[in-house]
């Protein structure tokens, strides 16, 4: 069975870098980007399952990000990551084509489930 | 109540919320990455528990990493709690080096989210003005606030600090499309007028050097 692929966009480097590889032990294939502009770039020469996205980024928020990266890649599901998700977040970045929202810190384990939910695929547990 | 008040007041109040949801999207940072790198820690006594050897070098470095943070983490709320403090007087004797150095590290993260890298030119020797300590806070931030947005594609603002004949001069400078049409009636505004106002302080343009030169007095009326 092949590995789901996932992106996952955030500007601060030590986080993305333990967070993608937690999510690698727990069998995705993980692919990372420190900012806005290189997750476009990355997304339109890769196929994605899901795109995990921080909110808030420089030059380019997370809002905006989406938007541009759901024009090339229709099939991918997108999960936000915010500091603080208030309702309001939650209303936007659905409209925007989230399928999920997490504040941060988030449980990995609640990530994964929330992964796997959208690809229907069971991943490793530790 | 003096329509100057009003404007300074609310600005006040809009500036010590802004501060502070930088601040604590920061510190929400922090916490992530401690998180993960805890989190990590925990995967790998998951796996040794299964077998799989632990490498000390790797465990040396998570530690190294969550030690950074924590550090990280003491420095952004230090800061806090200097910002917090400004209020405590209304005329105070400050260090105009420090302030502006304590105003850039304030405005870093802002900045770092407009794409915008500030530098700090701190005076030869330290330069002491009684002030305001909070107003001029708040004039400084608009001032790097405006500054931030006609940078250019540049992306730096340089902050510097130095000695005057009436007290000393603040020069945000690297101000590319400050010449612009558009650009040039933004500031300074209502707000910025009152605050210069209330600290005996000079707003300059000069729009051919792309800088905006802050003149403040040694000693607030």
């Amino acid at each position: 069975m092949s590995e789901s692929k996932v992106l996952l966009v955030d500007d601060e480097r030590d986080f993305v870098e333990a967070l993608s590889e937690r999510m690698s032990h727990r069998g995705l294939d993980v692919v990372t980007a420190v900012s806005a502009k290189d997750a476009i770039q990355m997304a339109q020469g890769e196929t994605f399952d899901v795109i995990v996205l921080d909110l808030k980024m420089p030059e380019i928020d997370g809002l905006e990000t989406l938007k541009i990266l759901k024009q090339t890649n229709a099939n991918t599901h997108f999960i936000l990551l915010t500091g603080y998700a208030t309702a309001e977040k939650g209303i936007r970045a659905m409209l925007s084509g989230a399928e999920e929202v997490l504040e941060k810190p988030s449980n990995v384990d609640i990530l994964i489930k929330k992964i796997e939910k959208l690809v229907s695929k069971k991943m490793i547990e530790l | 109540m003096n329509r100057k008040w009003d404007v300074i007041g609310s600005e006040g109040f809009k500036f010590m919320g802004k501060m502070n949801a930088s601040i604590s999207h920061e510190i929400k940072n922090v916490l992530a990455i401690i998180n993960e790198n805890a989190g990590l820690l925990e995967d790998f006594t998951l796996m040794a528990g299964k077998g799989q050897g632990l490498d000390p070098e790797r465990l040396k470095s998570l530690a190294g990493k969550i030690q950074h943070q924590v550090q990280r983490a003491d420095r952004i709320i230090r800061n806090m709690n200097t910002f917090a403090h400004s209020v405590d007087e209304t005329r105070k004797k400050v260090d105009l080096g420090e302030v502006v150095a304590f105003m850039a590290a304030l405005s870093e993260r802002p900045a770092s989210m407009k794409g915008v890298a500030l530098e700090v030119t701190p005076p030869l020797r330290p330069i002491s003005i009684t002030t305001n300590p909070f107003l001029l806070e708040i004039l400084i931030w608009r001032c790097l606030d405006f500054a931030m947005a006609v940078c250019g594609t540049g992306k730096t603002v340089v902050l510097k600090t130095e000695r005057n004949d009436q007290g000393a001069n603040i020069t945000f400078s690297q101000l590319k499309r400050l010449s612009d049409a558009s650009s040039r009636t933004w500031f300074p505004q209502d707000l910025e007028n009152a605050l210069a106002d209330s600290l005996g302080a000079e707003i300059v343009v000069n729009e051919s050097v792309g800088e905006i030169v802050l003149g403040l007095p040694e000693n607030i009326e």
